[in-house]
């Protein structure tokens, strides 16, 4: 086992078919559409729940009955049901970005202070203005832990497509792996765990761009 | 004003916050809602900006219902401070004071120009300005919570305990605070509070309720000291009410004595005592009592606008203006 397929300079070629830029991207491509379809799902469902507490056990519960869920077999299920595609992949992965997601936005929004709110309220702010300005802002630190926890699982994930005969990173191992190529699969292996350390700061880059000052446990500012 | 019309407010499970409820509130005046708890107080405040509605009966500004009018919009036109302060810790003390501007549409840039101004008026500079709520004290964000109030210059207030989580000495200073601001700018303001020496300090009117969300009393401060209707109310406005009720009393009818009785009177080389307390003419009989109870020579010292002593009053002389007082208005 070496290194020696992933300093080849030959497959870090751009336009290569199968090198690994292009894997990198399509890999990604995966991660975003399933980080995004999850989160249209889950957020809005996370947020109504922590709103309004109605349904609080599914929140909970969905959240662990979905870190529970593998999701090989998951996608060999839709597999089964739906075809070869891109979608039994992006539902089995979508379905790993549910659970953080869900249980984030609803924590977030139950751990509000309510005093807050009903001072938000008290000034005349409409419940879309509450909502938006106050609640959301303020639930922002934990929704935003939820979501890169989400992020993280699904790069590392993300390699199942190869399984069903799509790109991405998991090409690297599963080929590898089938002509007993092991610096292949190394490679693999290696550009995984760099893209999900990556992608982690890259989010909280964005979660401290994103994220009030005002919110920190200790904040500075002049004084 | 604001009128409450014979308001009921029943919860789910049957319990009465308020019951069969009617009162004024004058224009210009600050009326303090007061009472132990479970009283009604606190559910009657927020039927004014319809954080609460009630089950039956009216509340009226200015002879229009609250009920229908534009929740959103009536809330903006009301002041609404809340115990904590309740500021928004995501926005800086400027832009929680921008707030309802910002909501009523006036440029950013403007709302923060005003805000600057009123954060000026509740005693906090300029430097505050750009720190988060985190960053403030409990009395300071007691008083940001009053700017951002009264950031939309609305003629209505609605304040519930907003002074009851600081300790005793900033409370001191707010209620100072709040005196002047309310001399200057004159708003409706209702209050709410438990403690009855903040509601005969602050108020104008006195609405005692009692538990069960009933009414017990409302009269002027003086009123319910002097003349309290039950024994409930009694109970309540406190043993000392006789003393407390001296704080209405002027010391400037008090005849003094002058200097020289007291043979041993300190003054420095200005004539100001030393080592006594001193009141001036626009002070309440009250201080001069206590200031007489305090002094081992049992004397309180009275200074002119300078500071300057210009005469004596004993213990007994205080006694002998409240017997004459009590002659002349049986």
């Amino acid at each position: 086992m070496n290194l020696s397929y992933l300093f080849d300079a030959a497959h870090w070629d751009p336009t290569l078919s199968g090198g690994i830029p292009q894997l990198i991207l399509s890999h990604l491509g995966y991660v975003a559409l399933a980080l995004l379809i999850g989160t249209v799902i889950a957020l809005p469902a996370g947020l109504y729940i922590g709103h309004t507490g109605r349904g609080s056990f599914l929140a909970i519960n969905a959240g662990n009955a979905g870190r529970s869920l593998p999701t090989l077999g998951l996608l060999m299920l839709m597999v089964t049901l739906l075809g070869l595609g891109l979608t039994p992949v992006l539902i089995a992965l979508s379905v790993l970005v549910i659970p953080p997601v869900l249980t984030s936005a609803y924590a977030g929004m139950r751990s509000l202070d309510q005093r807050v709110v009903d001072a938000a309220r008290g000034m005349g702010m409409r419940p879309w203005q509450v909502l938006t300005r106050v609640e959301l802002p303020m639930a922002l630190p934990v929704l935003m832990s939820g979501f890169r926890s989400a992020a993280l699982q699904v790069v590392a994930t993300a390699t199942v497509a190869a399984a069903v005969g799509l790109s991405g990173l998991g090409r690297l191992l599963i080929d590898g792996l089938a002509v007993n190529d092991y610096s292949r699969v190394l490679a693999g292996a290696i550009v995984v765990a760099v893209l999900a350390v990556g992608l982690d700061l890259l989010l909280a880059l964005v979660q401290r761009w994103v994220v009030s000052p005002g919110l920190n446990p200790s904040p500075k500012g002049p004084s | 004003m604001i009128t409450f019309e014979d308001v009921v407010k029943v919860y789910p499970g049957g319990s009465t916050a308020v019951d069969h409820l009617s009162l004024e509130l004058p224009t210009g005046k600050t009326t303090v809602l007061v009472g132990p708890s479970g009283c009604g107080k606190t559910t009657s405040l927020r039927m004014i900006n319809r954080m609460v509605r009630p089950t039956s009966g009216r509340v009226l500004i200015d002879g229009r219902d609250v009920a229908e009018q534009d929740e959103a919009l009536l809330r903006r036109g009301i002041g609404y401070v809340i115990q904590h302060a309740g500021l928004f810790p995501h926005r800086t003390v400027l832009d929680n004071v921008a707030t309802v501007p910002m909501l009523l549409g006036c440029t950013r840039k403007q709302a923060r120009t005003d805000a600057l101004g009123l954060l000026e008026r509740v005693g906090l500079s300029a430097e505050f300005a750009k720190r988060y709520p985190a960053q403030l004290s409990g009395g300071q964000q007691q008083r940001v919570g009053v700017a951002r109030a009264l950031a939309a210059d609305p003629p209505i207030m609605v304040m519930d305990e907003p002074f009851s989580a600081v300790d005793p000495v900033v409370r001191e200073g707010l209620h100072r605070e709040f005196l002047r601001l309310q001399k200057d700018l004159g708003k409706t303001i209702a209050m709410v509070t438990h403690d009855i020496d903040e509601a005969i300090k602050l108020g104008d009117v006195v609405a005692i309720f009692r538990q069960g969300g009933r009414l017990a009393q409302v009269g002027t401060p003086r009123e319910v000291l002097a003349n309290p209707a039950d024994d409930f109310v009694a109970e309540f406005v406190g043993r000392d009410r006789g003393l407390r009720s001296l704080s209405f009393e002027s010391a400037a009818d008090l005849p003094v004595r002058p200097l020289s009785e007291v043979g041993d009177l300190a003054l420095d080389d200005a004539g100001r005592p030393v080592g006594y307390g001193s009141f001036t003419r626009a002070d309440s009989l009250r201080l001069v009592t206590d200031l007489a109870i305090i002094s081992p020579a049992g004397i309180a010292v009275r200074v002119d606008a300078e500071g300057v002593a210009d005469g004596v009053v004993r213990h007994h002389d205080l006694v002998d203006h409240l017997a004459a007082r009590r002659r002349e208005q049986p």
